[in-house]
């Protein structure tokens, strides 16, 4: 079945031409032939990875006992926080509701997961509710830890010429208070990012770029931008590091390598940096702070994960191209949880569900599937408003241009833009609804 | 396994104008459309001389339809980065001219010109 993913990857990115769009594809699920089962599928998580595969596995699972558990109220459109916290939407852009997303006759636990036991096959809730099950998807995404930066409290975001995106819709919109400031007043700007994998490696450029550039237009002169990277390289695919190095170069913004956010003193807007030859301050006018990130606890402190990968940060321990666990196979990861070199983005979600449904109706179904997940992912990357390169690549650090030839992958384009700014949205709630 | 999902689609034109806005215009061109077919048929026949009027409004509804675009996406011309921009800014401009030469045409036909005047 993989030429079917390879179909509805260019559908996902196919969207977008003229005003906005040619077409829109979706995998036709109601064709493909339902399995009968009694299985107890447990999701971990109803982000948009745990969403969209349970609404494709209603469809192809007949008489399935399905259980969702997240906490979460309200489902957040992450793409969305790069244009939130770039004054270009509100915060409410990126805010639904999780119950409107998910499909009607599953069980949804509106409770935390405290704790798995793959052996005895259950799952824990903080209330002390045991929830048994035959298959374990996980998909809880990934934990922010602000923590692990000295003198930073949530409530400095949006003050003081501090900015976070990540945090959420509302801190994007203080992020954005504090950045629209920034592009009025100038100084000095500094853009971090975390040493860990993360969400969307381009979302923290993509905010350098955009507050660089409503900056320019607005006339600001005395700006001094400076992007610090974690190693010695300014994206992990080289052709795209190297094409944003001289971007960078030709937009003025200085690179900083191997310099890694440690602490932040709001009183003195100076912020310390980790490099080789030991720590170093800068003094900033804007700081925009991308957290350290690892697997929520629930995973991390389970026997899903081998301590001595990861640095401890606990993600799943999967195949990287089947996404089944290495020692259990009646467990999965998807989405951000998944312990895979490349891929924690909305994009990856959309290629791994396809790949975890097909593996698992085929073992329920007593048969096999060949579908593998190649690491895909692709980034709008927005270089300023107007424009963006949409970059996609593989695990191998392949560019996997969905349109070769009309769309460059390494142009700064205005289709590319309206991908992101107008279709991608769109394509997303398809996604989740399982209709793409 | 590729198909064209017409709910998709109508969901990225919200998304680009706001729900409101595009179901305004939507109805807007039904009723516009819907106009020119009845004056077709009313008239039974193509006035040129109408249409060599309408034809008059198509460079200003190209212009209209491209800033408006521009507008609802935070755009403007600088943006143009390379050839498939410039296609599309050009499809978007050819959109304009062909809705403002069905808008003139038939506003022309049911408000100026009385339906038993015969001008071909």
């Amino acid at each position: 079945m993989t030429h079917s993913f390879n179909a509805t990857r260019r559908g996902f990115l196919s969207l977008a031409a003229g005003a906005g769009a040619l077409m829109a594809t979706g995998a036709n699920a109601a064709a493909l032939k339902t399995v009968e089962t009694k299985a107890k599928i447990v999701i971990l998580g109803a982000g948009a990875a745990g969403t969209a595969l349970a609404n494709r596995l209603v469809r192809r699972l007949n008489g399935a006992e399905i259980t969702i558990i997240d906490p979460r109220k309200e489902h957040w459109y992450q793409p969305g926080f790069s244009l939130i916290a770039a004054g270009l939407k509100p915060s409410k852009y990126s805010v639904s509701q999780t119950g409107d997303w998910l499909p009607k006759d599953i069980n949804w636990v509106a409770e935390r997961a405290a704790e798995i036991d793959p052996d005895a096959q259950k799952v824990m809730t903080e209330s002390g509710k045991t929830i048994p099950y035959d298959f374990l998807i996980l998909a809880p995404g990934l934990v922010l830890n602000y923590g692990a930066i000295e003198g930073f409290e949530m409530d400095m975001i949006g003050k003081d010429g501090i900015g976070s995106l990540y945090a959420g819709p509302d801190y994007a919109a203080k992020t954005w208070e504090a950045a629209g400031r920034y592009t009025e007043d100038g100084g000095v700007g500094i853009f971090t990012r975390p040493a860990t994998e993360m969400k969307c490696a381009g979302a923290p450029i993509k905010h350098t770029f955009l507050i660089d550039d409503i900056a320019r237009k607005a006339g600001t002169t005395n700006l001094d931008i400076n992007y610090m990277a974690h190693n010695q390289g300014l994206f992990g695919v080289p052709i795209i590091s190297e094409k944003l190095r001289m971007l960078f170069g030709q937009r003025e913004i200085t690179p900083h390598y191997s310099h890694v956010l440690k602490a932040v003193d709001a009183g003195k807007k100076i912020a310390t940096f980790e490099t080789e030859n030991g720590d170093a301050e800068m003094p900033y006018d804007y700081l925009h702070i991308v957290p350290p990130q690892q697997a929520p606890d629930v995973v991390r402190n389970s026997a899903l994960t081998d301590p001595g990968s990861w640095d401890g940060r606990g993600w799943a321990t999967v195949d990287k191209h089947t996404l089944r666990h290495n020692f259990f196979d009646n467990v999965f990861a998807v989405g951000d949880i998944a312990g895979v070199p490349k891929g924690k983005t909305a994009a990856s979600a959309k290629w791994q569900v396809p790949v975890v449904e097909e593996h698992l109706v085929a073992q329920i179904a007593g048969t096999k599937s060949d579908a593998s997940y190649n690491g895909y992912t692709s980034c709008p990357l927005i270089t300023r408003v107007g424009r963006a390169m949409l970059i996609e690549f593989d695990y191998n650090n392949n560019l996997t241009p969905s349109f070769p030839g009309v769309i460059a992958p390494l142009e700064e384009l205005w289709i590319s833009w309206l991908m992101k700014e107008v279709a991608l949205k769109a394509t997303y709630n398809a996604m989740i609804r399982g209709d793409a | 396994m590729k198909e064209l999902t017409f709910g998709t689609l109508i969901a990225v034109f919200e998304e680009i104008f706001g729900p409101t806005l595009f179901w305004v215009m939507v109805v807007a061109a039904i009723i516009i459309t819907l106009a020119y077919l009845y004056v077709l048929i009313r008239d039974r026949a193509v006035s040129w001389h109408k249409f060599l009027r309408a034809q008059l409004s198509m460079p200003i509804g190209a212009i209209v339809a491209v800033l408006f675009v521009q507008k609802m996406t935070h755009s403007s011309f600088s943006d143009i980065g390379g050839p498939i921009d410039v296609i599309i800014l050009l499809g978007i401009a050819a959109m304009g001219a062909v809705g403002a030469a069905i808008l003139v045409y038939t506003f022309d036909a049911l408000l100026l010109q009385r339906p038993n005047r015969q001008e071909d």
